[in-house]
């Protein structure tokens, strides 16, 4: 599971201190819904899930009502803090596997946050799902019941790389899944995993083109990572499974670049490629662009203005907290100018629409010596600095951190 | 078994013919500072109340590394056939780095305990000390120590000692410092063998220093030897070297605590306080005369102090850079062959390029800097003083690289010394094969007794300064013994071998080598250095050059990913986070060009042998 950070005590009635409303109408509002189940916990993945149905108090069956309790208490919470309502831009279910839900519970949630706080017309609307999880009428369902955008863990084309990150679907039935989703009428995406013990840059050539046959507007791409705790870390400990090299990450992101953009992809974040910017993830630009976004379930991070604070992991503290009228946050903390500062140029050098070098500078950031160097080992495009923007390159997005750090000084 | 006196002989007034000087010759750990202790308590200067041990040594790190650094003088009542004595015990420094400081502690003596431990036999140092106590006609007096340890084999090194100093091996005295045993027998027999002082009581004052040191309170405190007339408190008084003149502010004994007299007698030894603040005005070898009298020719043997090995001294913290200069400046004012002058490195920062008299005195320098003024340091690699002769007839005397002229050059002189190295016969074959490997050449080799060997080489300096000393002890297992002497500058087959980084060079890691030995240490080097420096965003070419002429090359290949793929809500936090702990740790790099090395790597590369240096900082 990963690390939370270290903050102080959150609240319990859920009140966010008022430094959070300066400039409230610049930011726009997003709502995440964490639904903390899987079939398998996957061996690298230190996300927060869980496999069993009933933990303690909480169970699969009562977990809709429980975290529509949630969006009652951010409602009052944020109302009581002197914000004036505001309309989601985006919605997003992840998980775990939200699609571990019957669609009438995910259908029941997305209601109760329109209900309450109201959805933007063009707001993008996601669920993740397993491609094994699903069939045809409950894609339908998802898209009578409001969904517009699905985003399948398809991971790999090749089945023993699927074995080795111990995914359980059967490659075939991403192609279906997807079809069924686009008759529905919904916006696609599939998350790929590269860099797996054992996968050849041709597995990987392999994977892509799949993904790419696909034809869905989206496409995510991340290397493996060996995340302390998971039992991948401890296979890779034990010297069970060969740690993943950062060189052979590096071809295999290349070489994404070099199909996708072949096949009509933009790269709009280090890990993200769409057809078009309308098929950006909007709920992602959120993240990045520092927007306000409430996170909904056991874990979830929420962020309001400067504010951040992170909800109790396991769902049966989760539910007790909120049968008890609690806040469910455990912890949270509060940004200073400096450091959103610094988070903004850490997310935007991230994003292809860059950031603005006259900002930086007049935070005191990006010398003149430094941005010269960067375009001199090639990492940012030397014309848009020019003009006052620092975009990466492909081989820049790749020490993206690197960067960053240069940037900051 | 002679009395302890019941009265002493008051200073200043105390006829020559009742005078014995003497010092210990004794090896580290063979314990001297033990006997002392013992000498003290059985002649009653010390009371066993207030008794604690090594009582001479004052420095902390004295004690603890059991080692005297800085010599003392004590006055000592004995009673012997009925005639009371005073005796004045020198301490001498045991180690091969101070021998010019030994030598004018020997030169005010008349005689020398020759000290052995009854275990371990005679070690390469003392036969060096001994040597030098010949040199000045001391009389010897052989002792056995520690012959209540289990392992003491008495019979076996008396002969030993015989065979050195001739004489009979029964006459060696066999003594336990810890134990107390055969210390008063040694005591009369000082008073038996070692000639009274002779000196002209009439003639103009003429006392020479043995020790010169440096009391926070006080001042500097010199040791001194009465040869000729006398000296009085509130007398003026001259330094031979330098002609200054001081005040006499305070004449004493120390019994051992300082104990203010009328004034100091021929053959006396004894303490002279002139509120000098820096022991430079006050020189170990100087002859003191008076200023209203004078003497004529000043004593034998004075020479300045020459350092025969440099390092550049670095705080690891660049800001303790000021803390650092002070505190150079502070142990200047007791230690007089301590030279330095700041020094900038790439590498490293600010610091100060530091000459001392050998290793253990940079060892001990740098120990003390650390712990008592609590910094952090790094040494560059010690190097020997070089004479260049460029072909335009230019001579350039070189103490760092960085110093080493380019253009053609037409000889270099390096430093030679006698190396005497001491080990029991089964390492002989070992010792050889390193001694080789070091440009020595064999001068000869001697048996001691049946299975101990002495060796003696003449070799560089700079062979010797590079890690010979850990590279003796550990082919035999401890028991080889080194020391070595001066022996002039001799042409050597030198080059400068200069270490790159992305084709800038590193000046901490130039060094001045053999010609055969520059690729050895080409590729010693980039290798170390490749393993050590982190990649880079660029790939980053690590070079051993001779001038322009590259002769070993590795390089470190770019990193090409360190981004996280995701880095989505729950991740910025922790991100941030981690990006904050990157950004401390690059605060801490060093730049060479475009190159980001961590200090650590640098510092680790320096320490190349220094695994005990290590141990010691781990605070």
């Amino acid at each position: 599971m990963p690390q939370f950070p270290k903050g102080e005590k959150a609240p319990v009635d859920g009140l966010i201190p008022e430094s959070a409303l300066v400039d409230v109408e610049s930011r726009t509002f997003h709502a995440y819904v964490h639904v903390p189940y899987c079939e398998v916990k996957c061996g690298y993945c230190d996300f927060n899930t869980y496999t069993a149905d009933e933990i303690g108090t909480s169970t699969q069956g009562t977990f809709a009502n429980t975290l529509i309790s949630e969006i009652d208490f951010a409602e009052v919470a944020l109302e009581k803090s002197g914000f004036v309502k505001r309309e989601f831009t985006s919605v997003f279910f992840g998980g775990g596997t939200p699609t571990m839900l019957p669609a009438t519970d995910l259908i029941a949630m997305l209601g109760k946050l329109k209900n309450t706080f109201g959805i933007k017309a063009t707001a993008d609307i996601t669920t993740e799902a397993n491609p094994d999880s699903v069939d045809e009428q409950y894609i339908k369902d998802l898209k009578a019941g409001g969904f517009n955008r699905i985003s399948f863990g398809m991971q790999s084309a090749v089945p023993h790389v699927l074995k080795v990150l111990e995914r359980t679907h059967k490659p075939e039935n991403v192609g279906k899944v997807v079809g069924f989703a686009k008759a529905a009428g919904l916006a696609t995406s599939v998350d790929l995993i590269y860099g797996a013990p054992g996968e050849s840059l041709a597995d990987w050539q392999q994977t892509l083109e799949a993904a790419i046959a696909l034809d869905t507007d989206h496409i995510s791409a991340y290397s493996l990572i060996v995340e302390p705790g998971t039992k991948l870390a401890r296979q890779v400990k034990i010297g069970e499974v060969e740690a993943p090299n950062d060189d052979i990450h590096a071809d295999m992101y290349e070489l994404t670049e070099q199909l996708l953009s072949q096949a009509g992809f933009l790269n709009y974040e280090v890990s993200n490629w769409s057809k078009n910017i309308s098929e950006r993830s909007g709920h992602n630009m959120a993240y990045w662009k520092s927007m306000d976004w409430w996170g909904f379930g056991p874990g979830a991070h929420s962020h309001v203005g400067g504010v951040r604070w992170w909800n109790v992991k396991n769902p049966a503290a989760y539910s007790d907290r909120m049968s008890a009228g609690l806040s469910p946050a455990l912890e949270r903390e509060i940004i200073d100018q400096e450091n959103r500062d610094i988070e903004k140029v850490m997310l935007e050098t991230r994003i292809s629409d860059g950031i603005s070098l006259e900002w930086m500078k007049s935070k005191g950031f990006a010398e003149s010596n430094v941005v010269a160097g960067l375009i001199a080992d090639q990492l940012v495009e030397p014309i848009e600095a020019m003009r006052g923007h620092i975009i990466l390159t492909a081989k820049g997005r790749l020490l993206a951190d690197f960067v960053v750090l240069k940037l900051l000084g | 078994m002679s009395p302890r006196a019941t009265t002493s002989l008051v200073p200043g007034k105390t006829n020559p013919e009742f005078i014995r000087n003497f010092c210990i010759i004794a090896h580290i750990d063979h314990g001297k500072s033990t006997l002392a202790d013992r000498m003290l308590q059985l002649t009653g200067v010390v009371d066993d109340r207030s008794m604690r041990a090594q009582y001479l040594d004052r420095m902390d790190i004295e004690r603890e590394r059991g080692i005297t650094i800085k010599s003392q003088a004590v006055r000592m009542p004995w009673e012997f056939e009925g005639k009371t004595f005073a005796m004045n015990m020198i301490d001498t420094p045991g180690h091969v780095d101070f021998t010019y400081e030994v030598s004018r502690s020997l030169a005010a003596c008349e005689g020398a305990i020759l000290l052995v431990d009854a275990a371990q036999g005679i070690e390469a140092q003392t036969l060096a000390n001994l040597y030098l106590a010949i040199e000045n006609d001391l009389e010897i007096i052989p002792v056995l120590n520690k012959i209540d340890l289990p392992a003491a084999q008495p019979e076996k090194y008396a002969e030993e000692l015989a065979n050195l100093i001739g004489g009979d091996p029964a006459d060696c005295l066999r003594v336990s410092g810890k134990t107390g045993v055969g210390v008063s027998e040694l005591l009369d027999q000082i008073v038996r063998k070692i000639p009274a002082p002779v000196g002209d009581p009439n003639a103009p004052a003429r006392a020479m220093i043995f020790d010169s040191v440096y009391d926070s309170y006080r001042g500097v405190v010199t040791y001194v030897r009465m040869v000729d007339g006398s000296m009085t408190p509130r007398e003026r008084i001259t330094m031979m070297s330098t002609k200054a003149v001081h005040e006499c502010l305070e004449i004493g004994v120390s019994s051992p605590e300082p104990e203010p007299t009328k004034g100091l007698g021929v053959g006396e030894v004894g303490y002279l306080i002139t509120g000098v603040k820096d022991v430079r005005q006050s020189k170990v070898g100087d002859t003191v005369t008076s200023a209203m009298k004078p003497a004529t020719q000043a004593l034998k043997g004075y020479s300045e102090p020459k350092p025969m090995v440099y390092s550049g001294i670095y705080p690891i913290d660049g800001s303790d850079y000021p803390v650092l200069r002070e505190a150079l400046d502070k142990l200047k004012l007791s230690d007089a062959s301590l030279v330095y002058e700041p020094e900038t490195s790439v590498a490293l920062g600010f610091g100060f390029r530091c000459g001392f008299l050998g290793l253990l005195h940079l060892e001990i320098i740098t120990e003390r800097l650390e712990r008592e003024f609590n910094l952090d340091l790094i040494a560059t690699a010690p190097s020997v003083v070089y004479e260049v002769t460029l072909e335009d007839k230019r001579q350039v005397t070189v103490t760092n690289p960085s110093e080493y002229p380019v253009g053609k050059i037409s000889k270099v002189l390096e430093p030679m010394v006698k190396a005497t190295l001491l080990s029991p016969k089964d390492y002989v074959g070992t010792i050889m094969e390193l001694c080789q490997s070091r440009r020595g050449t064999l001068v000869d080799m001697q048996y001691f007794g049946t299975d101990r060997v002495q060796l003696r080489y003449t070799m560089p300096l700079a062979e010797i300064v590079f890690d010979f000393f850990d590279n003796l002890k550990s082919r035999t297992q401890g028991y080889g013994s080194l020391d070595y002497e001066e022996s002039g500058m001799e042409q050597g087959d030198l080059v400068k071998v200069d270490i790159l980084l992305q084709g800038e060079q590193v000046d901490a890691f130039s060094a001045i080598v053999h010609k055969d030995k520059a690729y050895a240490y080409g590729v010693m080097m980039t290798t170390k250095l490749r393993e050590l420096i982190p990649r880079q965003a660029f790939e980053v070419p690590i070079q051993a050059a001779i001038g322009a002429r590259i002769i070993a090359r590795e390089s470190i290949r770019a990193f090409r990913k360190d981004v996280l793929a995701k880095c989505y809500g729950g991740d910025i936090s922790r991100k941030r986070k981690l990006l904050e702990k990157q950004k401390e740790g690059k605060k801490r790099m060093k730049m060479v060009g475009r190159v980001e090395v961590p200090q650590e790597a640098f510092i680790a590369a320096l320490s190349s042998s220094a695994e005990k240096k290590g141990e010691k900082k781990a605070k």
